[in-house]
């Protein structure tokens, strides 16, 4: 849950900060009514526990309790110091008492908020060592550095896709779960992420997107789905010797004879490349009999090495099943298969000579699934993880507000004769747009900062495929940069980034006040 | 930093806090000590030295009992502080709080030369610099200084120059060790090869390791002295002796059957899953990296001698590569208890205490082999001391760290391109280059 609040929670401790400050004293002229008395109980709860909860009181939705103050304070402040003076019966206490009670809030806040904002600003103008001043060549370095470009291209692809997959994944549920049957079970699951850390939900996906299929779930998955369609039973691997005394080679992905051969010839076919375990049921390896074009396919290995190159002895197996094809001046002119002992013949052939191949499709690989940890997905990868996490809190945050629409406005549409997608379309939706759009809005400031998942699921060769700015900062800083001058920049630049959601989400905070 | 005062009191305020809130106990040991009983015979009673290090757990006891036998030599007192992973960030805060440990072990050279800028580190007195003159090659007497001063002397080293291999794969494919890399190449590698079992399981996911094949490939086939030109970029990474090593690494990068998973396989595997490969699921039959690959193999649960055998890293040219890497010491206190423990490190006497202990190996050439507790680490320090002048540390370590030392960034990053594309020597070599210039400029 703190997670959450990280984005927000500068600006809104400022405002608490400075809204908090003339709270008691406002309270003053309406000292008569029972809500003052209200007002400065929580003011003082406030303090007593101090800046750590007080973010927390600001964004968990009891916006209602924190926002009147910033909302009021440019009204109050004014008329303050004559109503504070000319009150003679106060409940509240004074406004000395006040201050004290709101001093040490006020010194973290300034110590942990304000300081290192000024402090960072001042520090990003400055060089790596921090006694030069290098006036903004920190900044221009972060739009003209092509690594620094690639990074923000990975902040706009983060942003324009994960909130907005996360929100639509939420109000889905949400109006699902309306409908069905277990939904709190239902909910409690997908919120259930949610209760695990980001570091944690980044090693549990670092393992998800292994590639091994033993491994990793992803892979398992898809090769399963994949497999139960098309199986590979050929021998993945095998291939001839790459020496220059091996009579077969490899072009295109095809194994072929080196010399070109006649009906009558015996071939051999020696590959190599599998482990001598992977086919120890087999036959043992014969040469063929006489008559038309013949030869064996066979593993020229011999467990513990030994064995004659290029002859056939007596453990080595054969290669059973093997499609061999017969080809003359580019065309196929006959096809067979090799006998449990690699050995194969052709039959009925016209004399000539001949290329004795076996096409690539028996020694395709198996699928292994897809490279999720490679350059190319990783930031869509990530991007799941981060879903993975945030879908079940959006859906939260959906329901609450899905629960509060009037429901007559649903059922005067269905009685008018509305279908259910025109309900959701017309009513639904628009009656929820403003929690939709804090939701998104929140998940934007989220996605801005996103570390974690980015720092533990991309594996070091991918980190530049999948680096974003925090990531960037906190790697230029402290993860082996040093130039803390870039650093704050950096730093300074996600701010920039980040404040116009912040801006705007807190407007919107008050003007739904009014 | 220093130059900013204003903003930084703050900071310095919060931070010397922290650092006292640090060092509790070292100001209130040198009463309780200073009445002990055998204090008269030791030098250094109720004397009391702080000595930070990074190491925890196996490593932590051991170097415990080092300090227990110096204590026990001089009466000194002396605590250990774990900095964590991170020594850097440790011990900044404490310098810039006006509190350093007496003694620092520094995972890094580069750390010297910062620190040494920052004059938080205090030059060692003669005793520790006879030590260092009589046991140490001169090259590493250059290591620990800075500025012409000598601040550090390696006192803990890694051995990078070795290739792990699976005694049950060779034994399967028929396959030897090698002692030249064309043979490596050519018979080792190709031999498991043709037997299905893929040679080498590389850790590319985690640059270092691909950094630390370069060193080797590149001490051997480009010699100590080109070797220390790179290091200090004094020959650009553009070099033909840098191409002439690619080359070579090309001869496994290039191909798919040689790596487990081919490269994009290596690619995303980090360090230590190689190690689990070619130990624990039995898939590859090699792992090129250093001696502290053995804690991997415990875990795989295979025997180290047994089916864990090492192959001393094969020449790739004239010279048998030995690239350490390790920990210096450096003082930070002007103490006479501080040098006394230093110069007690450096010693033959307090090196063949260390020795004794599991984990450690000395680059101390006077520290005999028959002291190490196995075969496998006797044979590494045999391989030190042959080697003689030619040992380097690595390189990677010895550059700075946005270029030698940052996942997704300058060498880490273009070796791990090469290995994508291994056809591209030259423009890897610009890239390389560009990045070097950059960070060495600085």
């Amino acid at each position: 849950m703190t997670e959450r609040l990280d984005g927000p929670q500068a600006p809104g401790g400022d405002e608490l900060a400075a809204g908090a400050s003339p709270g008691p004293a406002e309270t003053e002229p309406d000292v008569a009514r029972p809500p003052a008395t209200d007002t400065n109980t929580d003011t003082s709860t406030d303090t007593d526990a101090d800046t750590a909860t007080d973010p927390t009181d600001t964004d968990t939705g009891t916006a209602i309790a924190t926002d009147p103050r910033p909302g009021a304070t440019g009204t109050a402040t004014a008329p303050r110091p004559a109503t504070g003076h000319t009150a003679a019966t106060r409940l509240s206490p004074s406004p000395k008492i006040a201050v004290f009670f709101l001093l040490p809030a006020l010194l973290l806040l300034a110590a942990w908020v304000i300081y290192p904002i000024i402090y960072s600003i001042f520090r990003s103008l400055f060089d790596a060592a921090g006694d030069r001043f290098v006036g903004l060549k920190n900044y221009a370095a972060i739009i003209s550095d092509p690594s620094m470009l690639a990074t923000l291209w990975h902040n706009a692809i983060w942003v324009a896709m994960a909130p907005l997959i996360v929100t639509v994944l939420g109000l889905i549920f949400a109006v699902m779960t309306e409908r069905i049957r277990w939904a709190t079970a239902f909910k409690l699951i997908l919120f259930m992420p949610m209760a695990v850390s980001l570091l944690a939900a980044g090693v549990i996906f670092r393992l998800v997107y292994e590639q091994d299929p033993d491994k990793g779930v992803a892979n398992a998955v898809i090769t399963t789905v994949h497999d139960t369609f098309s199986s590979s039973q050929g021998y993945p691997g095998a291939r001839p010797r790459e020496n220059d005394q091996a009579p077969v080679v490899l072009k295109n992905g095809d194994v072929v004879t080196r010399q070109p051969v006649q009906p009558g010839q015996q071939v051999l076919i020696p590959l190599v490349g599998l482990k001598p375990d992977a086919v120890e049921k087999a036959t043992p390896a014969k040469a063929a009999g006489a008559g038309g074009l013949s030869g064996t396919v066979w593993l020229d290995v011999v467990r513990g090495g030994g064995g004659t190159v290029n002859q056939i002895d007596g453990t080595e197996k054969g290669l059973a099943g093997i499609t061999v094809e017969a080809v003359a001046g580019g065309q196929v002119k006959a096809t067979t298969e090799t006998a449990a002992d690699g050995t194969f013949y052709f039959s009925g052939l016209s004399a000539g000579s001949y290329d004795v191949r076996l096409p690539q499709s028996n020694f395709e690989a198996a699928f292994n699934g897809i490279t999720w940890l490679g350059p190319t997905l990783i930031t869509l990868a990530i991007i799941g993880a981060y879903i993975w996490v945030w879908a079940g809190f959006a859906m939260v945050l959906i329901a609450a507000g899905l629960s509060a629409i009037p429901r007559d406005a649903l059922e005067a549409a269905r009685i008018d004769g509305a279908t259910e997608w025109q309900v959701f379309r017309r009513i639904t939706v628009p009656l929820l747009s403003p929690v939709l759009l804090v939701v998104f809005v929140t998940m934007v400031i989220n996605v801005l900062k996103v570390f974690d998942l980015v720092f533990i699921i991309a594996p070091g060769s991918v980190q530049p495929q999948a680096n974003v700015i925090a990531l960037e900062m906190w790697r230029v800083s402290f993860g082996g940069g040093g130039n803390q001058g870039m650093g704050s920049a950096l730093a300074i630049f996600l701010l920039v980034l980040v404040l116009p959601f912040m801006i705007f989400n807190i407007r919107r905070f008050r003007r739904d006040e009014r | 930093m220093r130059k900013l005062p204003p903003l930084q009191i703050g900071v310095v305020a919060v931070l010397a806090l922290a650092a006292a809130a640090c060092s509790n106990n070292s100001a209130s040991e040198p009463t309780t000590k200073g009445s002990a009983p055998a204090a008269e015979a030791k030098p250094l009673a109720g004397v009391s030295i702080e000595v930070a290090a990074k190491w925890t757990g196996d490593e932590q006891a051991s170097f415990e009992k080092v300090l227990k036998a110096f204590e026990e030599k001089t009466g000194a007192k002396v605590t250990y502080a774990s900095t964590g992973e991170d020594t850097g960030a440790y011990l900044g805060p404490r310098i810039q709080g006006g509190n350093p440990p007496d003694v620092a072990i520094l995972p890094q050279p580069g750390l010297v030369q910062q620190y040494a800028d920052q004059n938080a580190l205090k030059p060692l007195s003669s005793e520790v610099l006879a030590q260092i003159d009589q046991n140490y090659t001169p090259y590493w007497k250059e290591l620990g200084s800075a500025g012409g001063q000598v601040y550090g002397v390696l006192v803990k080293a890694a051995h990078k120059s070795l290739i792990w291999y699976r005694q049950s794969a060779f034994d399967d494919a028929g396959a030897q060790e090698a002692t030249t890399w064309d043979d490596l190449i050519g018979k080792t590698a190709q031999t498991l090869a043709d037997s299905g079992t893929a040679p080498f399981a590389l850790c590319a996911a985690s640059g270092w390791t691909l950094t630390d094949l370069f060193e080797n490939v590149y001490l051997s086939s480009a010699g100590p002295e080109n070797y220390d030109k790179l290091a200090k970029h004094e020959i650009p990474w553009t070099d033909p002796s840098v191409t002439a090593a690619l080359e070579k690494m090309a001869q496994i990068f290039g191909k798919k059957d040689f790596m487990l998973g081919g490269s994009s396989g290596a690619l995303q595997t980090d360090f230590p899953t190689c190690v689990t490969q070619v130990y624990g699921q039995k898939k590859a039959a090699m792992v090129i990296e250093a001696d502290f690959v053995a804690a991997s193999v415990g875990q795989s649960g295979a025997q180290v001698g047994e089916e864990a055998k090492i192959m001393p890293f094969p020449k790739a040219g004239d010279t048998a590569p030995v690239v350490l890497g390790g920990d210096v010491g450096v003082v930070m206190k002007d103490s006479t208890g501080a040098q006394a423990l230093l110069e007690f490190l450096a010693s033959k006497e307090g090196g063949e205490v260390w020795a004794k202990q599991p984990g450690y190996l000395s680059p101390n050439r006077n520290v005999s082999p028959e002291n190490y507790p196995n075969e496998l680490t006797k044979q590494l320090a045999e391989t030190i001391i042959s080697a003689g002048e030619a040992v380097r540390y690595d390189m990677s370590d010895l550059a700075p760290s946005a270029f030698g030392g940052t996942d997704g960034k300058g060498e880490w990053k273009h070796l791990q391109d090469f290995l994508r594309n291994p056809s591209d020597i030259k423009g890897i070599q610009q890239k390389l280059e560009a990045d070097a210039a950059k960070a060495y400029k600085k």
